[in-house]
């Protein structure tokens, strides 16, 4: 590993050398590295670019690392992750891509990560986007989270993108059986003329299912957000997502939410609220003593926390 | 020592000039000052002006003989002012930690928190994660309002209506609070309210209404008449 692809590591994974368990590595389009556990197996797969990620029922307290690393500039790829996830397993996976682009070429990764989690499976999944470069090519990503919940499972997902990326367009699905919850924290910060958009679905098939999706984003300079969300309640279900953006300089934040009620017993909320930084806030931390970009910097820094 | 001299303030409002203040002069050198008078009697606006939220129509403010009356906010806070607000701020992120934290302008302990939200009255453990925000009580965002206050310690610290909004049972330990205040800390503690209880232990009472600066003395000067004009409302004591 070289010191661009260390510091792009440190960033989407918040790790300095290879993690502990299991893990693969994927730097410029191949492997840089691989390892499994006695309950985590990982195997190329065959007819498309990506892996598949199987982990036993029963498995608990391990984690997996998924990095992926461009710093090739122009390297443009579309990989299939595909995640298997046992009976009663309880698990972290960390997936995360950083782009190093020092070129004029546009650099890409589209990501498909498929989850099936089976009765009573538990996932923490986290997700960090990130990119840097010192030329004028542009970072792309467009990762796509498609989750299928069995009876009783539980995912948390969280996905940062504070950095770097001039486009993105993220797609999340969802299908919820039964009993089954799923958790997500979304946080964006987009700064020049960056574009990103959040395209999230989920049916809430089953009695007792709940979805929760709070998305934080802060739009600064000419940026672009978009947050589309489409929650069907067709059972007993509860369903809540939040919007909340601040918009700084010109950024420009759209919402828009879609809820379907399809049975009598569905339960659901949504709430956006958009706007500048209030400015009593910054009136406060001035009182304290802090400058006004200072205390521009708390606000969002506590904000995206 | 705080000096206002010839203070005026007036807004536009509606194209009709409004004077909110009207030439008040006052020097604030006691240790514990209090302002009362009628609601709407221009208090909060002559605290607002003393933190550099709004400037004077004309005037000057002195602190310790400096004029300060062109520094922002910022400035005046970094010069020794603090000023705890009628309504606090709500923050979405940003928790207990964090701006008592800003507040004191270092790095702080959990220890060092904690001693400061039990000088108001608050268990630490349970507040020091919490975000500032509507999922706290009104009383215990005005803990953490005067809380930020104690954690600077600087020689200026004014409180607009600390009590208002604050239940019977709080405000008992709210007044212990300011009491305890009163004998600990150094530098001047400007308190702008109605409370009796607090009027009675401060040095000086400045009395604002109409905008107009109506009287500056002792409790013994002032609270009596005060508390004369309250009981012979007139239409009020009618009703009764
Ligand atoms: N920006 C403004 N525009 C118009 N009227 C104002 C403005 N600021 C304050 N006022 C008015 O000035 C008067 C004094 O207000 P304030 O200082 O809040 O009084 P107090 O704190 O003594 O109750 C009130 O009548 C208030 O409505
Ligand atoms: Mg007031």
């Amino acid at each position: 590993m070289d010191l661009v692809q260390k510091n792009l590591l440190e960033q989407v994974a918040g790790l300095h050398e290879v993690p502990e368990g299991a893990y693969n590595i994927r730097a410029n389009g191949s492997k840089l590295g691989r390892n499994t556990t006695a309950n985590i197996d990982i195997v190329s797969k065959t007819d498309k670019d990506g892996i598949d990620i199987i982990i036993k029922p029963g498995t608990v307290n391990e984690s997996v690392h998924i990095p992926v690393l461009l710093s090739q500039s122009g390297l443009q790829e579309c990989v299939y992750n595909d995640f298997y996830i046992g009976e009663g397993a309880d698990v972290t996976i960390v997936a995360g891509c950083g782009i190093h682009n020092c070129g004029v070429d546009t650099s890409k990764h589209d990501g498909i990560h498929t989850f099936y989690l089976e009765k009573g499976a538990k996932v923490r999944y986290v997700e960090r986007h990130y990119g840097e470069g010192d030329g004028n090519g542009e970072n792309i990503m467009n990762p796509q989270t498609i989750v299928h919940l069995k009876e009783d499972s539980y995912m948390e997902m969280e996905t940062t993108q504070i950095k770097g990326i001039d486009s993105t367009n993220r797609v999340t699905r969802g299908d919820l059986a039964d009993g089954a919850r799923l958790e997500i924290h979304e946080k964006i910060m987009t700064h020049g003329k960056q574009y990103a958009k959040t395209d999230f679905s989920v049916d809430l098939n089953g009695d007792n299912s709940s979805c929760n999706l709070v998305s934080r984003s802060v739009a600064k300079g000419e940026s672009k957000q978009e947050f589309f969300s489409i929650m069907n309640g067709n059972a007993a279900c509860a369903g809540h997502s939040e919007c909340d953006a601040i918009i700084m300089d010109h950024g420009c934040v759209t919402a828009s939410p879609q809820l379907t009620a399809n049975s009598i017993d569905a339960n659901l909320i949504h709430e956006a609220a958009i706007g500048k930084i209030a400015g009593e806030q910054l009136i406060k931390l001035m009182t304290l003593g802090l400058t006004e970009k200072e205390a521009e910097e708390q606000i969002i820094n506590g904000f995206l926390k | 020592m705080l000096e206002l001299r010839n203070i005026s303030y007036e807004v536009d409002d509606n194209h009709d000039n409004k004077e909110i203040l009207k030439d008040v002069s006052v020097k604030i050198e006691d240790h514990f000052v209090a302002i009362t008078g009628p609601n709407g009697g221009g208090k909060s606006t002559l605290a607002k002006m003393i933190a550099g939220i709004i400037k004077p129509t004309s005037g000057q403010i002195l602190l310790d003989g400096e004029d300060i009356t062109e520094f922002d906010i910022t400035e005046r806070a970094k010069k020794g002012i603090s000023f705890a607000f009628q309504q606090p701020v709500h923050f979405k992120g940003l928790t207990v930690k964090d701006m008592i934290t800003i507040a004191a302008g270092k790095d702080m302990t959990v220890t060092e928190i904690c001693n400061i939200l039990s000088e108001v009255g608050l268990c630490a453990r349970e507040y020091i994660d919490r975000e500032i925000n509507s999922s706290l009580s009104g009383g215990e965002l005005k803990r953490i309002e005067i809380a930020m206050i104690a954690a600077r310690g600087t020689k200026m610290s004014i409180f607009d209506e600390p009590e208002a909004g604050i239940d019977l049972w709080s405000f008992n330990s709210l007044i212990k609070v300011f009491e305890k205040m009163r004998d600990e800390i150094n530098g001047t503690i400007l308190i702008i309210s109605h409370q009796e209880r607090i009027l009675n232990i401060a040095d000086k009472i400045i009395v604002i209404a109409d905008g107009r600066l109506e009287k500056v003395g002792t409790k013994e000067e002032v609270l009596p008449a005060l508390l004369d004009t309250a009981e012979s409302c007139k239409t009020l004591t009618d009703k009764l």
